[in-house]
Formats: C-alpha cells, sequence, structure tokens
C-alpha cells in the first residue's frame, strides 16, 4: 500500500496527502445506506423531514469538505494533486489497483460542480417530490448517484473510475424508472441501462488494450506479458510517452484505445450513435433530469476524455471522429429540438446537443474549453430543467408547451430564472454560455491537429448554434409568453382564449385556477443557478478582450499540459481579427435566432410555425420522430439481438438436447435387439453353449492373468454397462 | 517433497459431517425405542444436520486463520498409506486453491442447509420438499457435503476419485427423490451425463497411474506406480511420452481428462444436463450444485491437467479459451430467450463459467486469479440467485417470467435483494462479480485479443436480460394474483444476507480472497507460462 503512494509520490512532487478525501464520496453513501435499508421505517415515523434530515444534509457535508479540499488545492502551488489512499483493491501479478482518491484542478471542478448543484438540487427535489410514496427510495437513489459519480471522478486509477462510471449508470437506471408502476418508464431505464452497456463494452475493451499495451514489455522478438500494470492517472501519462508507436491489428494502440474510450464516452455523455437513451430518460422525475441528465452524469464522458487528454494528444485520428462525432451530434440534436413540444424532450435535445459542442471542444485538443463548457452547461441547463420542473408541477404534470403559455406572468421567478438561463445557453455575451461555447468554436476553427480543417467541425457548431437560440427561445416564448391556461380547465378553453391578452385572460373563468409559483425551497435553487449561470462567465473572459489568461484556463492548465504543444492556424497573440469577426458572427447567428423565435412565438399569436409546419409537412414528421433512428435501431439492432437469442435457445433445446435424448433413445433400442437376442437366439443355442463349455473354461482361464490393468479394464466395461442398463431402467 | 502429516484437520473437516449422517442413521435406528413421532425424527434429523454442517464451517475458519498465503506448498497434510496393494495413499492437503474452495463449499453448504428448513413455509404446504422424507434429505446433504470437501482436499488421484463419485450419488437422489415434475428426467440425465465424464476420469486416471515411475510412498516404502497427484506433478516421477491409437499420450490423456471436468463445468456443447438439473432441483440443491459443485471442474483441470499434463494444457489452450468464449456469450444469448426464471439462472452459470475457461487458458497471473476469483464469486452470487428464484417459487409455485409483474410494490426488500444479485452476477463494479470478470479479461487479452473482445460483448447482452427479467417480473403493474405475497421471511434473510455482506464486500476489499490464493495458482502456470 505504502509502496505505491510512495511511487505516486515520486512521479509528481507535488501530492499533499489530504485524509478526508474519502469523506466526501462516503458522506453520501451513509445517507444512501440510510436512506435505502431504514428509508420506509423513518418516513413513515418521522414523515419525509426524517428522510430529508439524512439524505440532503449527507451532500451538503460532502460539498463542505469538498470546498476545504478545494480551497486547500487553490492555496497549494499550482499542479498540486490532494491525495487520499484507503486500501489495495487488487494486486495481481503486476497489476495493482488501489482504493485511492486524488483531486487535481479537473476533478477538483467536477467535485464542486457535483457537490453543490447536486446538493442544491437536492433541496429542490424536497419540493418536487413532497407527497410522494416512495419519497425515501427517491432520495436514497439520488444519495447513492452523488456517491458514484463522485467516485467516478474523484478515483485515482481507470478501475475505480470504471466503478463509478457504472455506478452513475445504475442509480439513473434506477431513477428513470423511479415511477416504475409506467411500465413505459421502466422501459426507458432499462433502456439507458443497456445502452450505455454498450458504450461500457467500448470502456472495457479500452482498458483491456490499454492495460495490455502499457503493462507488458515490448521487444524485438514481440510482446511478453508481465511488467507493471500501472492504471493511475498519475503514472499513466509517463507510460504513454514511454510507450510510443505499438500497434495491435496495425493500428496504433493509442488511436485504438482512444476509439473505445470514446464508445464509451458516447453511451454516458448521449452521443451519436448511442445518444437514443437520453430523450427517453426524461421519464425520470424532473430533478433527476437536471442532476444526472444534464449537469453531471452525461458529462462524464467529457470528463474522462479530458482526463485522458496526455493520450489523446497521441492520436490525431481518435481526436477527428471526438471532434467530427461531436459536431454531428450537436447539429443533429439542435435540429430535432426545433420541433418538439414536450419541453422536457426539448431540453433533452439541447443537452445532447451542448454535449456535442463538448466534445468539438476535446476532439480538437482545447481541453479546458469543454471543461469550462461543462462546468458552464451544469449552471444552465441545470437551471433550465429545474425552471422545466416547476413549470410541469404548477401545470400538475402537463409536460406539452402547446398547453402552456403565458405563465411568465405567474411564475416570475422561474421566469426570469429561465430567461436568464436562455440567454446563457443561447450564447449572449452577457451570460456564461458565450464565453464557453464560443471558445470552442474559435479553438475548433483555429486547430489544425485534427485531419481534417478545422472549419468543419466550427461550421457545423455555428449552425447548431443559431438553432439552439431559435429553440431555447422557443420554449421561452411558447411556455412563458401568450395566455395562460387555467389547470384542472379542459384543454379545449384554453385555446379558445388563444386571442386573449394576459391582462383579460385574468378574468371570467370559474373553473380551475392559474398555475401559481413554486415555494422557495424550489425557486431559491433556481434562483442560485441563474445567479451561478451568470457569474461563472467571469472565470472564462477570453483573452481577446482581456490580453490574458482566463482564470479556469489558468487553474485547469496544470492538467493538460500535454496539449500545449498541438499545432494550431494562428499562433498565439495572432489572428484577433478573425476571432472578432467569428465571435460577432456567433452573436448574429444568436440574435437571428432569438429573433425568428420571437416572430414565431412570441405571445403565441402567429400562424407562421403552423404555414411553415404545413408546407414542410413530409420533413417536418422526420425530424418530429426524430429522423425514426429509434425505429430503425428496433429494427436492426434489437430485433438482431433477440432473433440470436431466440435462435441461440432454440439450438440448445432442440439440436444439443436433441442429440442427447436422441443417443438414449439409441441406447433404449440396442438394449432391447440385445434383449431380442437374449431370449431368442441365445436360450435356443444354450445347449450348445454346454457343448462348448469345457472348452471356454480353458479360454476364461487365460483372463485370470492377474494383472491390474486387465482387470481395471474389466471394470471400466462394466462400469459402462451400469451407464447402459441404469439408462435402460430409469429413462 | 514427501508431505508428512502435519494436521487432521482436514480430515475432521470431511469426516464430522459423516459423522452427522451417522447420527441421524441411529436416530432412524433407534426411532421405535426412543418413541419418536414423524415430526421428532424430522427435527432431529434438521437439529443434526445443522451443527454437523456447522462445525465444518467453524473448522473452515480456522484453516483459513491458520494458512500461510506465502507458503506455496501443501499445508495441514493428513497423509498415510491407505491401500498399499494399490499404493493408494490416503492424502489430504490444502493450497491456496483448495482453501479458497474449501471456504466457499463450507459456506455454501451451511447455507443450502438452512435453507433446507422448513421454516417459514406455509403450514399446509405439505409437497414442500423440506417435510419430505426428511432424514433421508438432512442424510444425503451432509454425505454430499463430505464429497465436495474431499474432492477439494484429496491429493490422491484415486482419492480424489472416491470423493468425486461420492459426491455424485447423493446428488442423483436429491434430484431424483425432491425434485420437481419432471425430477427422473433431470436426476438420469445428470446422472449418465457424470458418469460418462468419471469413465473418462477413470480410464484416464489408470493409464497415468501406469505410465508413472517408481517412487516411494510417504512411509518409505518402494512403489511402482503412483496416484500421489503431487509426486506425478514431478517430471522425474510422471513424464508423459509414448502415444496411444497413434496420438500422443499426453493429448489423449488430457482431452479425457479435459472432457470429464468439462461436463461438471459445464462446457458447450457438454451443458444441456444443467438447465434440467436446476430447473427441478429443490432450492438448497441448486444451491449447492451451482455453488460448489460447478467449481469442481474447473478446479479438477487446474488441480490435475495443469499440474500433471502441462505441455498438452499449452497445445488445448486455444481450444480452452474458444470454448470459454462460446460458454460466455452463447449461453448468454440463450439466457436472454428463457421464460423460467431458474433456467435463466442456470444459463447464466453456464455464461459465467465461461470467464473461468477463458481466463485460465491464458496462462497469465491475472488470467488465472480471475478464473479462480471468478469461480470463488460465482460460488456466491449464484446461490444468492437460486435462492431468490426459490423464495418466489415457494409463494407463488411457479417461475414463469412472464406470470409476475409488479412485484417490487408488494415485495420491496426482496425486489432490492434480487436486484443486488442480478447485478453482482451482470458485473457491476463494486460488487465481486466485476473484479473476477476484470481480471479474466486483462490477464486473457494479452494471449486471446479477438476473443476476449468477443467475450466482453457478454457485458451488454447480460445487462439485457437481467434488466429484462426485472422489468417483466418487479415493474410494471402488479399482477392482482400476487397482491397478497409475503415479502422475504427470516430464513431466507438469514440465507441471503451474509451472501449479499460478502457481495459487497469482496467487490471493494478482495485481497483476502486474492492474497490466499495468488501465489499458489502463479506457481501452477509458471511451467505452462514459460512454453507460451
Amino acid at each position: 500500500m505504502s509502496s505505491v503512494a510512495h511511487n505516486v509520490a515520486e512521479v509528481s512532487s507535488s501530492v499533499v496527502e489530504f485524509n478526508y478525501l474519502w469523506l466526501i464520496p462516503v458522506l453520501p453513501l451513509i445517507g444512501a445506506a440510510i436512506s435505502g435499508t431504514m428509508g420506509l421505517r423513518i418516513h413513515r415515523r418521522f414523515g419525509e423531514k426524517g428522510i430529508n434530515l439524512v439524505s440532503i444534509t449527507a451532500p451538503w457535508l460532502a460539498f463542505v469538505v469538498a470546498l476545504i479540499g478545494f480551497v486547500t488545492l487553490l492555496k497549494a502551488p499550482s499542479g498540486t494533486r490532494l491525495y487520499d489512499n484507503l486500501w489495495v483493491w487488487m494486486s495481481v501479478g503486476g497489476l495493482k489497483a488501489n482504493i485511492a482518491f486524488s483531486v487535481d484542478a479537473l476533478s477538483g471542478m467536477m467535485m464542486m460542480i457535483i457537490t453543490f448543484i447536486g446538493s442544491l438540487i437536492h433541496i429542490y427535489a424536497s419540493g418536487y417530490m413532497k407527497g410522494d410514496e416512495s419519497y425515501w427510495r427517491f432520495f436514497a437513489c439520488l444519495n447513492l448517484f452523488m456517491f458514484a459519480m463522485l467516485v467516478l471522478v474523484l478515483g485515482d486509477n481507470l478501475l475505480l473510475m470504471f466503478v463509478g462510471w457504472e455506478g452513475v449508470g445504475l442509480c439513473s437506471y434506477l431513477l428513470i424508472g423511479f415511477w416504475y408502476k409506467d411500465v413505459n418508464n421502466a422501459k426507458a431505464g432499462m433502456k439507458a441501462f443497456v445502452v450505455n452497456r454498450v458504450g461500457d463494452f467500448g470502456f472495457l475493451a479500452g482498458l483491456m488494450i490499454l492495460f495490455w499495451g502499457l503493462g507488458g514489455s515490448w521487444t524485438e522478438a514481440g510482446y511478453h506479458a508481465g511488467g507493471v500494470f500501472s492504471v493511475t492517472f498519475a503514472e499513466l501519462p509517463e507510460l504513454v510517452a514511454l510507450a510510443g508507436d505499438k500497434t495491435l491489428w496495425g493500428v496504433p494502440i493509442f488511436t485504438l484505445v482512444g476509439i473505445c474510450f470514446f464508445v464509451g464516452a458516447t453511451g454516458k455523455s448521449a452521443q451519436i450513435p448511442l445518444y437514443v437513451w437520453l430523450p427517453d430518460a426524461m421519464a425520470g422525475p424532473t430533478p433527476v433530469s437536471a442532476l444526472i441528465h444534464a449537469a453531471t452524469m452525461v458529462t462524464a464522458g467529457v470528463y474522462m476524455i479530458a482526463r485522458m487528454n496526455f493520450m489523446y494528444i497521441h492520436s490525431p485520428l481518435a481526436m477527428t471522429i471526438i471532434a467530427l462525432v461531436g459536431a454531428c451530434t450537436a447539429l443533429f440534436a439542435a435540429t430535432i429540438g426545433c420541433v418538439q413540444y414536450d419541453i422536457k424532450k426539448v431540453l433533452a435535445y439541447s443537452t445532447v446537443s451542448q454535449l456535442g459542442y463538448m466534445f468539438i471542444g476535446v476532439g480538437v485538443g482545447a481541453y479546458w474549453c469543454g471543461a469550462y463548457h461543462l462546468l458552464t452547461h451544469a449552471f444552465f441547463k441545470a437551471c433550465l430543467f429545474l425552471g422545466s420542473g416547476s413549470v410541469i408541477l404548477a401545470m400538475h404534470h402537463e409536460q406539452d408547451m402547446r398547453k402552456m403559455g403565458g405563465l411568465g406572468k405567474h411564475m416570475p421567478l422561474t421566469r426570469w430564472t429561465y430567461f436568464i438561463s436562455c440567454i446563457a445557453i443561447a450564447g449572449f455575451p452577457i451570460a456564461s454560455g458565450f464565453y464557453s461555447k464560443d471558445e470552442i468554436l474559435w479553438k475548433a476553427f483555429n486547430s489544425k491537429a485534427l485531419l481534417i480543417p478545422g472549419w468543419v467541425p466550427w461550421a457545423m457548431g455555428f449552425v447548431a448554434a443559431g438553432l439552439t437560440s431559435f429553440y431555447m427561445w422557443r420554449s421561452y416564448f411558447m411556455t412563458f409568453t401568450g395566455p395562460a391556461p387555467k389547470v384542472h380547465a379542459h384543454h379545449g378553453d384554453a385555446h379558445d382564449d388563444a386571442h386573449a391578452s394576459d391582462e383579460h385572460s385574468g378574468h371570467g373563468h370559474d373553473e380551475g385556477e392559474y398555475p401559481k409559483e413554486q415555494p422557495f425551497s424550489m425557486t431559491g435553487v433556481l434562483a442560485v443557478l441563474a445567479i451561478g449561470a451568470v457569474a461563472v462567465s467571469f472565470i472564462g473572459l477570453p483573452y481577446l478582450w482581456t490580453h490574458q489568461e482566463s482564470i479556469i484556463e489558468k487553474f485547469l492548465h496544470p492538467v493538460f499540459k500535454a496539449a500545449d504543444h498541438l499545432p494550431t492556424v494562428y499562433h498565439h497573440g495572432e489572428g484577433h481579427g478573425v476571432e472578432w469577426l467569428l465571435m460577432i458572427c456567433s452573436v448574429t447567428v444568436a440574435t437571428l435566432g432569438l429573433g425568428i423565435a420571437w416572430v414565431f412565438y412570441r405571445g403565441r399569436t402567429s400562424q407562421i410555425p403552423d404555414k411553415l409546419k404545413n408546407m414542410f409537412s413530409g420533413l417536418h414528421r422526420v425530424v418530429h420522430n426524430k429522423y425514426y433512428v429509434d425505429e430503425a435501431y428496433h429494427a436492426t439492432a434489437v430485433k438482431g439481438f433477440l432473433g440470436t437469442a431466440f435462435s441461440s435457445s432454440w439450438f440448445d433445446q432442440k439440436i444439443l438436447d436433441g442429440i442427447v435424448n436422441g443417443l438414449g433413445h439409441v441406447t433404449k433400442y440396442i438394449a432391447y435387439i440385445d434383449g431380442f437376442i437374449d431370449t431368442y437366439l441365445v436360450d435356443g443355442i444354450v445347449n450348445l453353449v454346454g457343448l462348448v463349455a469345457r472348452s471356454l473354461g480353458g479360454m476364461i482361464r487365460k483372463l485370470q492373468t492377474g494383472q491390474l490393468s486387465t482387470y481395471l479394464t474389466g471394470m471400466v466395461v462394466s462400469i459402462l454397462l451400469i451407464v447402459v442398463i441404469t439408462g435402460l431402467f430409469f429413462n | 517433497m514427501n508431505y508428512p502429516t502435519t494436521s487432521t484437520l482436514l480430515s475432521w473437516m470431511i469426516f464430522t459431517p459423516l459423522i452427522g449422517v451417522g447420527c441421524i442413521g441411529l436416530l432412524l435406528a433407534l426411532k421405535r425405542l426412543l418413541g419418536l413421532g414423524k415430526n421428532e425424527m424430522d427435527n432431529a434429523a434438521r437439529g443434526v444436520t445443522l451443527i454437523f454442517s456447522a462445525i465444518p464451517l467453524i473448522l473452515g475458519f480456522m484453516l483459513w486463520r491458520g494458512f500461510d498465503p506465502s507458503n506455496t506448498g501443501l499445508q495441514f497434510v493428513h497423509h498415510f498409506v491407505w491401500i498399499r496393494a494399490f499404493n493408494i495413499e490416503y492424502f489430504m492437503g490444502a493450497d491456496g486453491l483448495s482453501v479458497t474452495m474449501v471456504m466457499l463449499t463450507v459456506l455454501i453448504s451451511f447455507i443450502g442447509v438452512i435453507a433446507s428448513m422448513p421454516w417459514g413455509i406455509a403450514k399446509d404446504d405439505d409437497h414442500h420438499f423440506s417435510r419430505k422424507a426428511v432424514p433421508g434429505y438432512m442424510a444425503l446433504i451432509l454425505l454430499l457435503e463430505a464429497g465436495m470437501i474431499g474432492v477439494f482436499c484429496a491429493m490422491d488421484f484415486f482419492l480424489f476419485y472416491v470423493f468425486w463419485e461420492v459426491m455424485l450419488l447423493p446428488m442423483y437422489f436429491l434430484i431424483g427423490i425432491w425434485g420437481g415434475p419432471r425430477k427422473e428426467y433431470a436426476a438420469i440425465k445428470f446422472f449418465l451425463y457424470t458418469l460418462a465424464g468419471s469413465v473418462l476420469m477413470l480410464l484416464a486416471m489408470i493409464a497415468i497411474y501406469l505410465s508413472s515411475n517408481p517412487t516411494t510412498l510417504v512411509d518409505g516404502t518402494y512403489a511402482a506406480h503412483t496416484f500421489n497427484l503431487i509426486k506425478l506433478a514431478d517430471p522425474a516421477i510422471f513424464a508423459p511420452a509414448g502415444t496411444i491409437l497413434g496420438f500422443a499420450f499426453s493429448k489423449v490423456v488430457f482431452i479425457g481428462l479435459f472432457i470429464a471436468f468439462a461436463i461438471k463445468i459445464p462446457m458447450f456443447p457438454f451443458h444441456t444436463w444443467l438447465p434440467d438439473a436446476h430447473v427441478e432441483a429443490p432450492t438448497p440443491v441448486s444451491v449447492i450444485l451451482a455453488g460448489v459443485l460447478l467449481k469442481m471442474g474447473v478446479y479438477g483441470i487446474l488441480r490435475i491437467n495443469y499440474s500433471l499434463l502441462p505441455d498438452a494444457a499449452v497445445w488445448a489452450s486455444t481450444g480452452i479459451a474458444i470454448f470459454g468464449t462460446i460458454n460466455i456469450v452463447y449461453a448468454a444469448f440463450v439466457c436472454m430467450a428463457q421464460k423460467d426464471l431458474k433456467k435463466l439462472i442456470a444459463y447464466s452459470s453456464v455464461s459465467h463459467m465461461g470467464f473461468c475457461l477463458l481466463g485460465m487458458a491464458a496462462f497469465t497471473p491475472q488470467g488465472i486469479t480471475g478464473a479462480v476469483y471468478q469461480m470463488f464469486t460465482h460460488g456466491i452470487v449464484s446461490p444468492a440467485l437460486f435462492l431468490v428464484a426459490g423464495v418466489v417459487y415457494d409463494r407463488a409455485h411457479h417461475r414463469q417470467i412472464e406470470g409476475f409483474g409488479g412485484l417490487a410494490k408488494q415485495m420491496p426488500e426482496y425486489t432490492g435483494i434480487m436486484g443486488l444479485a442480478f447485478m453482482a452476477s451482470l458485473g457491476l463494479p463494486g460488487l465481486c462479480g466485476f473484479i473476477s470478470e476484470a481480471l479474466c479479461f486483462i490477464g486473457a487479452f494479452p494471449v486471446f485479443q479477438v476473443l476476449t473482445i468477443i467475450s466482453a460483448i457478454s457485458v451488454v447482452i447480460t445487462a439485457a436480460y437481467y434488466l429484462w427479467t426485472i422489468q417483466r417480473m418487479f415493474l410494471g403493474n402488479l399482477n392482482e394474483k400476487y397482491a397478497k405475497l409475503p415479502d422475504i421471511n427470516w430464513r431466507e434473510r438469514i440465507t441471503l444476507y451474509p451472501l449479499c455482506a460478502i457481495i459487497l464486500v469482496l467487490g471493494v476489499y478482495p485481497m483476502p480472497i486474492l492474497s490466499l490464493m495468488n501465489k499458489t495458482l502463479h506457481e501452477l502456470i509458471a511451467p505452462m507460462a514459460s512454453m507460451m
């Protein structure tokens, strides 16, 4: 145990032992264990307050410890890691993995996002889930998720990271199917888990190749297993640098590993082709969508690739694939987002799209930009999701935006926080999303590290930015402007009111009442997140404006040192004119999106959307049905999978077992024939036997050789006979 | 090495259950005299069995504590000449591999015994196996336990064979008498399959015996041939040469032994006895069958094939890995199509035992340790799975997955335990199954790249069939027929909670088991690894 810690200390001199690090994941785990095992009893005895006491306190305590750790990290010189080694997890041959946690700048940032936003969402959830009969189960799962996510980011080695990686998948499964009585929710959960497992297969394959590539010794004669397999993030960079240009099946191993890991990332972070589970995951309660399916879990893939940056810079092919897949996903999901009516589905596709941006960032080698977008996105997307949750509760679990409208007047806090977040995501320079997204796009444009020109992912991201602005403002206008519906009222009434102004709609209806603003436990959280969505702008102000590295870039730089020397089009300090131009383009396209959404949806009076829909009804249908990707997957992958399963089963039962049973029958018939011969032939010639008995006696005497082998052969034959006879009598 | 007797602990572990059998026999004989009614007799038999299966468990802990993992030789040796005419010795000993398996055996046997108690079974359920011919059942369970411990400790081939057969008969009767509707078919199938394997083993054993060179017995007397497995592993005493029917001796013997053991694993295409046996067997018998008996196949290959015939093992390694891969992927697909919960779990056992084959074929430290750790973790997880299947069968009297629905509402604790067992079985990191699977993969990859990647596909299939099962049984609307099913009772908790605890602990802290066997196993594969 100590020797490994010692090695680590040698590799990086700036390691600070921080012996409370384990508390950060374990505190939520304790919360989960208490709520999970005794939750029902606590719930019955003390009500929801009892659960709150356990399950909301736990993540906040973790936040406090994390904060202490983070401050320690900030005080220490740049490049320091906090390290806490617990015990040897597995040590077999050259493979060693410890249960150990470490915090560097990147995982420190992640840890703060998870504990802070996670704890906020716990508070929000206490309002959102009020009155649910399985309140305790919800918080047990949510706490367990915090544990798994923290293990994912704090784990000191790839194997421990994988524990968190699948752990969050499990929690996601449990929470998507939280209302499992509706079998569709259960199915959505299952889909998420299985699709994630496809990704995990990639991760696992990558792990195997990486261990193999780094673990053995390579000589002229070939590969020899053995040597020390190191899996810690502290030692990997050096090993990767040493490994050089090994290949497997003719492909450089780091390309292969990189692609395999990226397959894992496409599963967890919902990228093409494995993004299909995320929109369905909206079946879960909205706080889950905010925490797991927007702010934290789905960014795990981005985190992992940023974490492995020292490996990816060796593989232009893997980088290109990541950037291209990210760009395609950003664009593809944005188009679908434009025509969805379910508010959570819009946000889900928006998440997929924004994750695509992050992958453009980490794909082109701008790791800190990807990580920064992860941070800003965590704030504004969590705020958007929680805002939508607030709306959904007010609308009594109605999620269709066509049945909403005019809520701004009745839910001011929800409205304004949603508004701020829309500014952030749409890319206006007064909130955080602009800074992170624009930096990613600029870095993509400026990149020469890919096999394709950098403007390709830039252009796709640019178009997607316009679409993002459009669909986000569309959701804002559809939800918060125009006439307000009454909940409990017949839907028809709300639509008849379409021409009535906000002022008038308050009068004249007896049935139903207007949606109400949510209690402070929920809106307060929205406010904090919205403030955060603006505030984090300041750590990422572009070089172009301030002529110095942004705070976040400087902070994360030690982790991404390896990426310093990636080739760019313009060198440091050059190309400002182009950068200004691109920035202006970005703002223009965002404004364009806002403008179109304004014309189409503000006040819900315009007929243009419907007309357009009728004009391009075919196209609309295809996009609205998500390009029929789900259907295509069902017809190919799922059908093929089940087909293989059923044909295997058929083969097993009919062919294999058929042979076994057939052998049994054959034995039986041989025995019948034997019996026939015995009765009619042998008995008939029994007298003959008597005649030759004397001569036979002489022959048999020869069998008694006194040699063990002869006897044993006889024994075997006897046993074989017993087999046949038992088969005869019992079968 | 000659290994004189150092301890009789292992013999005590083996013969304690046999004393229990004797006690039950004595009680039966004195039944009239003591005036025992059926109930008293049954309870007496149950009590005796509980005691005499608990003692080996305690002795097992003593064995574990006393075992020195840094010593690669045999420990706790009990050794004397048994049948001098044929140079057969009574030779018991334990190395890291044996200790691991013995610990598993005594634990799972004890849990199986508890699961055989009728506590909490509805009073009117007279046909329940736990109320049928109790003394006979209990005696057979004890006999089975003795046979299993014996197989894992015997270091004399003949003794090994004797215990192997001793273990076969009780299983046949346990399935054939206390089983389900098609018990006769299942029992006969089990018996014939295993006996066919035994015949091959017997032939191979004799061939090996006859071609061994002269040596001495434990008391120093001359022996022309030997059954001593430790001595046979020494090339000076047994160096396979020559041919049988034109094929290399070592290869023929290896294949004979391998098939004998592969039937027990069970390896494709010899696995079809397992689903039938499991489906018909009563819950505790399934528990022991999956938990311990399946391990004997892999154990036998490691103990006999690998140590006696290293060159043939290297020759066969690719074949073993291919069959392992087929086991893993093919059986996982078959699982997907199952309608009976127990059959599904049975096929999942086939799939998971494939990891052992894959891992041990690579002759890498991670591979072999992964394979044996997989035996141990599967020995913990699959009993838990069969126990949870038994819970629902005891209540609903059927196991059709489609026949349930929404049970999570009605049986939350049961659902949680089943979820944990399923997750452990599908290799969720943090639970014990992951470590063994990951070690097998990491260990096998350097040697069998393509096969390992194909095997890794099973992570998707496994997740799919388990989650689909959960969805069909536990989620959705509650099937009104089962609106009154009670949650798990205390007997079931006693059996399941320890297993769940082990699943959790061994997932994050596997070193107690890993370090127990690391040295032994790495020594075992050293000759093969040097030949690769």
